[in-house]
């Protein structure tokens, strides 16, 4: 079954904010970043990293590639928020340093368990990458109600953390100082036109509103 | 144009000072200001301004950039009085200049005639303190309207007909209907309900030196670049600042009233930014500082005369904490609506305002409305419907498709004034001053969890009148996190009842005023603020004859 966003339902819908001729410049591109992704994210790699080492860099980088893989649309990769990442743990993240650093070594063991032959994450194939991280993710239940989103759960896994920061990475305003949603590729996924005004009507359904009419007279007060 | 703004020493024994610059310390201090007394406005967080109002969700949301700190203020949190507290986020509020009312929804109903004499209609209510105002709906119209009109409130005046009377319309019309509004709307006509455009304290039309809403989509839980959001920030103020006779003085961390040996305040203690401990002088002290800041201000304040907490001879500062109950039900359409652009609100409706008891077997009342009111990184990691991937390639279609086709139904309730819920001084826990921090104890009423769920039901009605692909909620649940703060400091004419007087003055000390959640003798059906503003502008004109008749000495 056609994914409801198959490219092909991008080029077409045009309703998620994503212009054709956006994609249309740029989708041969990111397949290709799909196909040789180390190469071309180390190509459009700064000279240095803050925190991560380069071969931490290339494992975080793998994790947040397969946690948004980059498919008909761009993904955490493109985004660049193994840069995100990068960036948050030397500044407003820093008490997640040691939840990376031992979750490393956790995954490497992780890997060689199940595949002995193999010895860096980013090494293994898609599929073999997607087997090591649910063997990792241990379901959290969500925050529940609204003002539990708040509320931060004490010590997440390492896999929740990467997983919680590389959503941030590729959703943050592009307009921030973060290193994040580079080029804005995340919130264009989303439909999230990154403008900061907009004119009503702005959707579907109040495209067609004749303007606010009274109730009918003869909704007086009622009582459940 | 540059103001020439006062600067007090603190030595200079000022009129009033004013502790807190939220919804209501922003009003107190324009309003007091105005009619000629000197103001010092000790404000604990940063005056920040539109600049620095900034779309960036890891600032707001996990930097605290406009809200109280968990590393510097951490808290603890139980449910009665009977466990022990564990530190726990439990509260959000503004800490910057204009306070909460910088991030708010900004959601601006008036409470109605049955919130203030609720008590003396329906009879007692088991396990809950509930008690009438000793103010009316008709002693508060008039204030109302002028904060409809002072600050900037749109709305449809009568479009609702469960609406009190009012004075004066709305002084503009309402923002631009959502699609989120429409559906609503449509929906909940076709149950026979009466829906009407939301009162928001949002600009829909400029007024000098702020812009109407330009619909940029960060609004709840950001503060408002172009000055549409008619915070004290935005209002209340700048306009005292332009007396010429008020100073705001930023991070200014109070933690102590004095009093001398008549048992009368004589001023503020407080750290500057540099932690050096001041004290301002003041004929007057007026308290706004929040229901969780103010109670915890008046027990850190004790002393000889009050060894239980300032103005705290009735046992009830921190006492008969309400936060409204109420929740979310969450659907997918199949359109986009791209309701992410714009305000968060654009319907409500209020025929579930006033229950009866006897029918559905609890008491409390409440409010409907369609809003989206998150942004792209909380969307994404708490705005799929449960059960949802949370990582690979389907969860990326699962955000792509639902982002721009979500819609919230929020839910909005009583809470049932209890005891046991407060805010007080935890014996173990401080604050980076060293000062004992706040310590929540919590529980809802059984009624308040019977009404959340209930309006859940009927929020799911509208739902498939509507035509939702897929909606979902979770059961009510006790509630662990607090954003309104109401009932701590209750308004009374029995000083063995409540903590304030009808005119704001403690019962304990002439001249100490407290004003803001902590005054509410009921929670309304949710949306305090509104209410808290009106009191503030009430507040400030008992305050003024009181001074004037020369009954704040001694």
């Amino acid at each position: 079954m056609d994914s409801p966003l198959s490219r092909r339902g991008f080029l077409t819908q045009g309703l998620t904010g994503i212009s054709a001729a956006w994609f249309a410049t740029h989708w041969s591109a990111l397949l290709s970043a799909s196909t040789h992704a180390r190469q071309a994210a180390k190509a459009a790699m700064p000279p240095k990293f803050e925190f991560f080492t380069l071969e931490e860099a290339a494992e975080i980088d793998a994790i947040s590639a397969r946690i948004i893989p980059t498919t008909d649309t761009p993904g955490a990769r493109e985004a660049g928020v193994v840069y995100f990442i990068d960036r948050a743990l030397v500044t407003f993240s820093s008490e997640d340093q040691k939840t990376i650093r031992e979750g490393l070594p956790a995954l490497h063991a992780r890997v060689r368990e199940l595949f002995p032959a193999a010895e860096k994450f980013s090494a293994l194939s898609a599929a073999q990458q997607d087997q090591v991280l649910r063997s990792l993710d241990e379901q959290q239940p969500p925050a529940a109600g609204r003002r539990g989103r708040r509320s931060r759960q004490s010590a997440p896994s390492f896999f929740e953390t990467v997983r919680v920061h590389t959503v941030n990475g590729f959703l943050i305003d592009p307009e921030s100082d973060k290193r994040g949603n580079r080029d804005g590729v995340g919130w264009k996924v989303i439909g999230r036109d990154p403008a900061h005004m907009f004119q009503p009507p702005f959707g579907y359904y109040d495209k067609d509103y004749p303007g606010w009419q009274a109730n009918p007279a003869e909704a007086d007060k009622t009582k459940s | 144009m540059i103001l020439d703004l006062p600067k007090y020493k603190t030595t200079d024994e000022v009129d009033f000072v004013v502790i807190g610059s939220g919804a209501a310390g922003g009003i107190l201090a324009k309003e007091l200001s105005s009619n000629g007394f000197r103001v010092v406005v000790l404000e604990q967080g940063p005056y920040l301004t539109e600049k620095d109002f900034v779309h960036d969700e890891i600032k707001i949301n996990f930097e605290d950039l406009l809200t109280n700190h968990p590393k510097l203020q951490p808290n603890t949190f139980r449910k009665t009085p009977a466990d022990k507290a564990k530190p726990q986020r439990a509260l959000v509020y503004g800490r910057l200049v204009g306070g909460t009312s910088v991030h708010f929804t900004a959601n601006f109903w008036r409470f109605h005639e049955i919130d203030f004499i609720e008590r003396g209609k329906i009879g007692a209510v088991a396990g809950s303190t509930l008690a009438d105002w000793p103010i009316t709906y008709a002693d508060l119209e008039p204030y109302y309207s002028k904060v409809e009109w002072e600050i900037g409130v749109s709305g449809q005046a009568n479009s609702s007909p469960f609406d009190p009377p009012r004075s004066k319309p709305y002084p503009m019309p309402p923002l631009p209907v959502k699609s989120s509004g429409v559906i609503f709307e449509r929906a909940a006509r076709k149950l026979g309900w009466h829906p009407f455009p939301a009162p928001m304290a949002i600009l829909s039309q400029p007024r000098p030196g702020r812009s109407a809403c330009m619909n940029c989509g960060f609004c709840l839980g950001f503060g408002c670049e172009v000055g549409a959001k008619s915070s004290s920030l935005a209002t209340a103020i700048r306009a005292a600042e332009k007396t010429g006779r008020c100073e705001i003085r930023p991070n200014s961390y109070v933690h102590r009233i004095e009093l001398d040996a008549q048992g009368r305040a004589t001023g503020a203690v407080y750290f500057d930014e540099k932690k050096s401990v001041q004290r301002q002088k003041a004929k007057a002290v007026v308290v706004c500082a929040n229901g969780a800041e103010t109670p915890r201000l008046l027990l850190l304040s004790a002393n000889k005369q009050f060894p239980n907490g300032l103005a705290n001879s009735s046992g009830l500062v921190g006492k008969n904490l309400m936060l409204n109950s109420g929740g979310t039900v969450t659907a997918v359409f199949d359109e986009p609506l791209n309701d992410y652009k714009g305000y968060a609100v654009s319907r409500v409706l209020h025929d579930f305002y006033e229950l009866d008891p006897q029918k559905v077997g609890f008491c409390g009342g409440g409010a409907l409305d369609a809003r989206f009111d998150m942004t792209p990184i909380s969307f994404a990691l708490g705005g799929l419907p449960p059960g949802s991937p949370r990582w690979g390639a389907s969860y990326k279609d699962l955000l792509a498709h639902n982002f721009a086709r979500t819609l919230e139904i929020f839910c909005h309730g009583t809470s049932l004034p209890v005891e046991n819920n407060s805010f007080d001084l935890d014996p173990e826990l401080k604050d980076a001053w060293g000062f004992p921090a706040l310590r929540m104890t919590y529980k809802d009423h059984p009624d308040d969890l019977k009404l959340s769920n209930w309006l859940y039901a009927r929020a799911k009605e509208l739902l498939d009148a509507a035509g939702a692909v897929k909606k979902w909620s979770f059961p009510a649940q006790e509630q662990q996190f607090a954003v309104h703060l109401l009932g701590t400091c209750r308004m009374g004419n029995d000083a063995k009842t409540s903590v304030i007087n009808t005119d704001h003055r403690t019962h304990d000390v002439k001249n100490l005023f407290l004003c803001d959640g902590s005054s509410l003798v009921t929670s309304g059906r949710g949306q305090p603020t509104m209410t808290i503003e009106a009191l503030a502008f009430r507040a400030a004109d008992r305050i003024r004859d009181l001074a004037k008749r020369g009954e704040l000495a001694g």
